[in-house]
């Protein structure tokens, strides 16, 4: 690479200009990896959400046809309303990582080995939670069941309930997430400055108070990662929802990441365009918070520079 | 179109790191693409694969097994990208999509000239198309009734022949204590046998063969009259407890150990009937009974297929196979390994009990109708399905759901 | 510290908190239990209704071989294999690669094409699912591991650039200035200056990844179909369709699918928690 510059006297076209070349051969391949996988593909369903295709025949134009039969379609507010309750529910995992952190956050005997014990559930494949907790759920021998039959009540089955069923299956996703959000804290709480503490101690700040007014500014950057990998869990919910129901009863726990598979690639699906239309909806909601993110980023980044 | 354009860059990357594609088949080699990835079907097809290879020792055949549920979407896929030149499917509306789209040979020749029109005459109307044969049928099951003789001796149940009995019998045994309908309804299609049974008795095969191809309303008077109908067996009760939580296997324990009486099915449910430990004694097969009487009986006779795809290579061969498929004695083979009935009438009847029950009932049969998620359209049989699992939980909501399906159908049939 | 050493309170406190410890992980972890009780249960045990008590008798031996023995769990996991490492090499590779030209240099739309791997790491999976599945037909890479790989590395380096962008940026960038001076070339900034101090990144990244991959469900079942390709989420699930009510098989099937990223977790458990909390602690 070290070219004979020196002997010339001049240098070479390259050696001029590469650290301009540079960046750009660096990026180049993953660059192009992810323009083509990931970049083009968000536009190209864009596209495909304005045909009717089967995946096998021709396409049709059909402008926003699916769009207007979206917008009469009650599995879509189905899905559309389940994804609210998940988006809603799945923050308790924010708290409840908070909660967890704290109880942990001390220094006695083994409590490594059991932050990790805690932190397990993230680490495990989301059908296997799916598969042990629908289990869990079982109306007829599931420990669900076993409980409300020792205190003399009759079981519910979460599962095939259109009124449980969504609320199931959360908890199920809550499981992992409220691990991970409990290992953000952990690091959160690591890096709070002593000094601070001391100095609200001083002040007379004790439990709550001192919580609320001197720890949790001080965790803003975890609650906001905790907020944003658990929105992004809540808007992906495709898993648990596959592997606990197929989305059912009869539909009744369908999530939009769901139901575009449903539609696009099931059994009974294979209606690209419609499904395509139903992942322009989900993009959309999901772009509301990929901007937040980005603005904030972007103000962190300008303050850095 | 846009994914050509997008396909051609990374093209280049594939071809170094894809291992290569399959090579096409030659002349003279016979490509099969088959679901038969459970064992009985498995040793059916091979039996067929070794006699056809014994018969023409000139042909390769390479046969790819695939497996059952993830077939549904890989068949999409090769008949446009890698056709076989033979590849298993079923018959009815499930096959029209391909049809239609022109994935599937018009094999009307085969028929001709192998006399399959009379040879397989209970299957034809099945495989047919805008008046054209599309493939060829080798093996159908019956759906029915099995129920548990010991607890109807028990309880001094006679097997009813008719609603009145059916509900009778019903009554008594929830007064018993056993539930008398068995059903796991988490996957949707069981409750397409009670529709399709309640629709095909109350308004007959015709009606029911209008429905499913989009012609009627769901709302229509004979519709509800179907549903009505049938509440009189939900609003009670009947049906087992938590049935959407269950597949359909999940139920044959409470069926097994005496905790509900009937069970409405397909003709495999037999193994897993015995398997759970139930005797021939124990176990009654029984045909729907009648709902509107003197209305000709059709029945539910899932069928499956062989066809050739339009994009096959080797044509000729894959015709000579189809034409032996088509054979009396080896359907009669192929179905002594299924445990399931030949469709050429020639073959031999079946020993087994409940199967030679099936094979009387259907020979009789006035028509045969491929089952709710075969014969309706995919979307419409979903949506359908999930309507009548709505139903059997929340009976009260029949008129929404009617609704629904309505306005579902008059999107798909347009 | 907060919230303040348990030590410091009183000695009723310190027992409340010993007690509680415990009870707390039992509890939390009753589901992951209760799944490696079953797993050495006896088909006998399940079918008598015992399904949350003491087993009767312990099968490990013969369920964990029966698994093995008598479903393709085995081919799948080594298909996960296929998958998940060349992924990690690839999507590590490719983003040391872009994480250096981002954290490195300043150019024109530095921080626009930053930002777009950003966001494309955030985007729902559905909205790349139609255009992704037909090019990895398109390419004859459907229902191969290749074609899954192809489409994992690309998306991982969204993420991985990210990390690997914001982890070069706190390295001294007085080295690298140092080494331009004596004439050294940007190749071999990288290669000899950089790489070596992206270690501990390399480490938090491959583990992450790892586990992102193996556990990945989605994909395998959008670009995968059969058994020569399936990994082993997909696989599992299938599996509990065969292996209706026979939950000691479901179980064990379970523990040996989720064994590997346990595995790399324990074994690699400081940088995979760095790798996850990257962001947590400062800003």
């Amino acid at each position: 690479m070290n070219r004979p510059a020196a002997i010339s006297g001049t240098t070479t076209f390259w050696q001029r200009h590469q650290r301009q070349a540079a960046p750009w051969l660096f990026l180049a391949p993953g660059a192009f990896m992810f323009l083509v996988y990931v970049i083009l593909p968000i536009f190209q369903s864009m596209w495909i959400s304005l045909y009717e295709w089967d995946g096998i025949g021709e396409k049709t134009f059909i402008g926003i046809a699916n769009y207007v039969e979206l917008f009469d379609d009650d599995a879509f507010y189905t899905s559309l309303k389940n994804n609210v309750i998940w988006l809603v529910l799945y923050m308790l995992a924010v708290p409840a990582g908070l909660f967890v952190a704290l109880f942990l956050n001390q220094t006695v005997f083994g409590i490594r080995l059991i932050k990790s014990l805690f932190f397990f559930p993230f680490v495990l494949s989301q059908v296997v939670v799916g598969l042990v907790f629908a289990w869990f759920y079982d109306p007829s021998f599931g420990l669900l069941a076993q409980v409300f039959e020792a205190f003399g009540l009759k079981p519910i089955a979460v599962l095939a309930d259109e009124d449980y069923v969504t609320y199931g299956i959360i908890v199920a996703g809550l499981w992992p997430q409220i691990a991970y959000c409990m290992i953000l804290y952990l690091t959160g709480l690591n890096n709070i400055s002593p000094e601070q503490i001391e100095a609200g101690r001083l002040d007379g700040a004790k439990g709550i108070r001192m919580l609320w007014h001197v720890v949790l500014p001080q965790l803003r950057p975890a609650t906001f990662i905790a907020v944003v990998v658990t929105v992004i869990g809540a808007l992906r919910s495709f898993d648990l929802v596959s592997i606990m129901t197929d989305g059912g009863p009869y539909g009744s726990s369908r999530v939009l990441a769901y139901y575009m598979y449903e539609q696009a690639l099931s059994e009974y699906g294979f209606r690209m365009g419609y499904g395509a239309a139903i992942a322009v909806v989900l993009f959309a909601i999901m772009m509301v918070y990929i901007t937040v993110f980005l603005v904030r980023m972007f103000s962190e980044e300008r303050g850095a520079r | 179109m846009f994914s050509r354009k997008s396909a051609g860059q990374p093209a280049m990357l594939a071809a170094v790191l894809s291992l290569g594609l399959a090579a096409s088949a030659h002349a003279g080699t016979l490509v099969i693409n088959t679901d038969t990835s459970d064992p009985a079907p498995k040793a059916a097809f091979e039996a067929a694969i070794e006699g056809f290879k014994a018969e023409n020792p000139d042909v390769e055949v390479k046969w790819n097994i695939f497996d059952h549920e993830g077939y549904k979407t890989s068949i999409r896929n090769f008949l446009t990208a890698e056709a076989p030149d033979i590849a298993a499917w079923y018959a009815g509306n499930r096959m029209a999509p391909f049809v239609n789209a022109g994935l599937f040979e018009d094999v009307s020749d085969v028929w001709e000239g192998n006399g399959l029109n009379e040879s397989l005459a209970s299957a034809a109307s099945s495989m047919t198309i805008d008046g054209k044969k599309w493939g060829v049928p080798y093996t159908y099951y019956q759906w029915g009734i099995y129920y548990r003789q010991d607890i109807f001796d028990d309880l001094g149940i006679e097997v009813p022949k008719t609603w009145d009995e059916l509900k009778a019998a019903a009554a008594k045994l929830k007064e018993n204590g056993i539930t008398p309908f068995a059903i796991g309804s988490k996957a949707l299609w069981p409750t397409g046998g009670w529709f399709d049974y309640m629709n095909l008795r109350v308004n007959g095969y015709e009606f029911h063969m209008d429905l499913t191809a989009g012609k009627v309303p769901y709302t229509d008077p004979k519709v509800v009259e179907v549903f009505d109908k049938w509440s009189e067996l939900v609003e009670p009760g009947y049906f087992l407890e938590n049935h959407a939580a269950y597949d359909w296997q999940e139920a044959v324990p409470f069926f097994v150990n005496g905790e509900a009486a009937m069970y409405l099915m397909g003709n495999f449910a037999v193994d897993l009937f015995k398997s759970g430990g139930l005797t021939e004694d124990q176990l009654g097969f029984m045909q729907f009974p009648e709902i509107t009487p003197g209305l000709p009986k059709a029945e539910d006779a899932p069928t499956d297929t062989i066809h050739i795809p339009a994009n096959a290579s080797n044509k000729e061969d894959a015709k000579k196979f189809l034409a032996y498929v088509a054979r009396a004695e080896v359907q009669t083979q192929m179905n002594e390994i299924l445990g399931q009935l030949p469709t050429n009438k020639g073959s031999k009847r079946p020993e087994d009990k409940y199967l030679s029950q099936g094979f009387e009932m259907l020979s009789e049969a006035y028509a045969l109708a491929q089952f709710y998620d075969r014969d309706a359209r995919a979307e419409m049989a979903k949506a359908g399905m999930e309507g009548f699992q709505e139903f059997m939980v929340k009976p009260g909501n029949q008129d929404r759901i009617l609704e629904r399906l309505e306005k579902i159908r008059s999107r798909v049939y347009k | 510290m907060f919230p303040a050493p348990i030590e410091k309170s009183g000695a009723h406190w310190r027992g409340v908190y010993k007690v509680a410890l415990p009870v707390s992980l039992f509890l939390w972890l009753i589901p992951l239990l209760a799944v490696m009780l079953t797993s050495i249960r006896s088909a006998g045990d399940l079918a008598a209704g015992n399904y949350w008590g003491w087993p009767r008798d312990f099968h490990l031996l013969e369920n964990y071989t029966a698994i093995f023995e008598n479903s393709p769990i085995g081919a799948y996991i080594l298909n996960s294999f296929k998958v998940t490492i060349p992924t990690v090499i690839g999507a590590v590779g490719l983003s040391c690669l872009t994480g250096f030209a981002f954290g490195i240099y300043r150019f024109k739309g530095n921080l626009a094409l930053f930002f777009m791997f950003v966001a494309g790491n955030f985007v729902p999976f559905q909205i790349l699912m139609v255009p992704v599945r037909d090019m990895t037909l398109n390419l004859g890479l459907y229902d191969t591991t290749a074609g899954l790989v192809l489409f994992h590395v690309a998306f991982q380096t969204g993420f991985c650039t990210l990390f690997m962008r914001n982890f070069i940026r706190a390295l001294p960038f007085e080295l690298i200035e140092a080494a331009r001076v004596e004439g050294v070339s940007e190749w071999q900034i990288f290669t000899r200056v950089v790489m070596p101090l992206m270690r501990p990144a390399i480490a938090a990244l491959s583990v992450l990844v790892f586990t992102f991959i193996w556990n990945d469900y989605f994909w395998a079942t959008v670009l995968v179909q059969g058994k020569h390709a399936l990994p082993v989420t997909a696989g599992l699930y299938s599996l509990n369709g065969q292996w209706l009510a026979a939950w000691h098989l479901v179980s064990a099937g379970s523990i040996v699918a989720a064994l590997p990223p346990v595995i790399m977790f324990f074994l690699m458990q400081k940088h995979f928690i760095a790798g996850l909390t990257l962001g947590a602690t400062k800003g």
